[in-house]
């Protein structure tokens, strides 16, 4: 870490509050371009998918674990666990796997 | 009338908070792999309010990219915001006071936009004030605690805690995906782009969050083009978080 955090954090707060405010203050109108509206559409999708994989599998000890609770994660959440007892699960289970992995 | 809003808004704001405070206690976790203090994490949870983007923030600064980088990967990371920003601009009444907007729009996460969106009518201010007043404290001394905690915690506790993170985001995406084959298709070859690129030859040496931003880019753009999305999808990924919040 060579630069000064508060930096850091302060970017993103700054980026961050004017991605929820502009719209809020200068758009009165609905986003009409197909393109545009469809490409914000799927962005956290992607964008969380991405950030999820591979990186559960480095977060814990074992990748297995970590290949187990994304398994274990997804049909949770298909069968309609919210994301608060989702979030439980995925720890609870590389918790139990890791005493036998690691 | 006001104050009723506003304790309706605590109300639901509750068991968001409490799950924005288990979420967090593992992103400071991260926040301390990256050498942030408690009182760091603090501020950053405070003034970001967002979990993927402090996620891809801590991770930034722990790699020590440039500044440049991380406004550009908060920018992409948050984009949602963006559009969800749009969609309660439409729900704001017109006689509703200008200088609101600039607090609702703070409080815009994923849950939040999710319960206001879900209201009947013209959005009534104060009823994200009361959310944002529950939520956003738990969420900011989760992240001080989980630093705290990173420090002495087993590791084995720690390596579980670290994926409530993914089991949120997975969470989030799993439920629309199941609803929208286009999603689901999106979700899927988002997986499979992001691990190839961790492991194909100099792609692999791109920074974790230059990768996001490039990966997002692309396949968001490419499935926008293939299927650009029909006006009531939007209607139902919108819906969606209000079923998922009314317990």
């Amino acid at each position: 870490m060579k630069n000064n955090p508060y930096i850091y954090i302060f970017t993103a707060a700054l980026v961050s509050y004017l991605i929820r405010v502009l719209p809020l203050t200068l758009i009165r109108k609905p986003i009409k371009n197909k393109f545009l509206r469809s490409f914000l559409f799927y962005i956290p999708y992607v964008t969380l998918a991405v950030m999820t994989f591979p990186a559960i599998i480095n977060a814990t000890q074992s990748p297995i674990a970590g290949i187990i609770a994304l398994v274990v994660g997804i049909v949770s959440s298909y069968f309609g666990a919210g994301l608060f007892p989702v979030a439980c699960i995925c720890c609870f289970v590389v918790f139990i796997a890791e005493m036998f992995l690691v | 009338m006001k104050k009723n809003v506003f304790l309706q808004g605590i109300r639901d704001g509750i068991p968001i908070g409490l799950g924005y405070f288990a979420v967090a206690f593992s992103l400071g976790i991260v926040a301390q792999n990256a050498g942030l203090s408690a009182f760091q994490g603090f501020v950053a949870s405070f003034f970001n309010v967002a979990s993927a983007g402090e996620y891809a923030l801590f991770t930034a600064i722990k790699e020590g990219v440039t500044y440049l980088e991380v406004a550009v990967i908060t920018f992409v990371v948050n984009a949602r915001y963006l559009l969800m920003s749009c969609a309660l601009s439409q729900r704001f009444n017109p006689e509703t006071k200008f200088i609101h907007r600039f607090f609702v729009g703070f409080g815009i996460t994923d849950e939040i936009f999710g319960i206001s969106i879900a209201q009947k009518g013209f959005l009534n201010p104060w009823y994200n004030y009361g959310a944002i007043f529950i939520s956003v404290p738990l969420w900011s001394i989760g992240t001080s605690l989980g630093i705290l905690a990173g420090n002495f915690l087993d590791a084995k506790i720690v390596s579980a805690l670290s994926v409530a993170l993914y089991g949120m985001f997975i969470a989030i995406i799993i439920p629309p995906a199941k609803k929208n084959a286009v999603i689901a298709i999106a979700v899927i070859v988002s997986f499979i782009c992001s691990y190839l690129c961790g492991i194909l030859p100099l792609i692999r040496t791109l920074s974790d969050g230059t990768r996001t931003i490039i990966l997002t880019i692309l396949i968001s753009s490419v499935i926008a083009i293939i299927k650009p999305v029909k006006d009531e999808d939007m209607e139902n990924s919108e819906n969606q978080g209000e079923v998922q919040n009314e317990k």
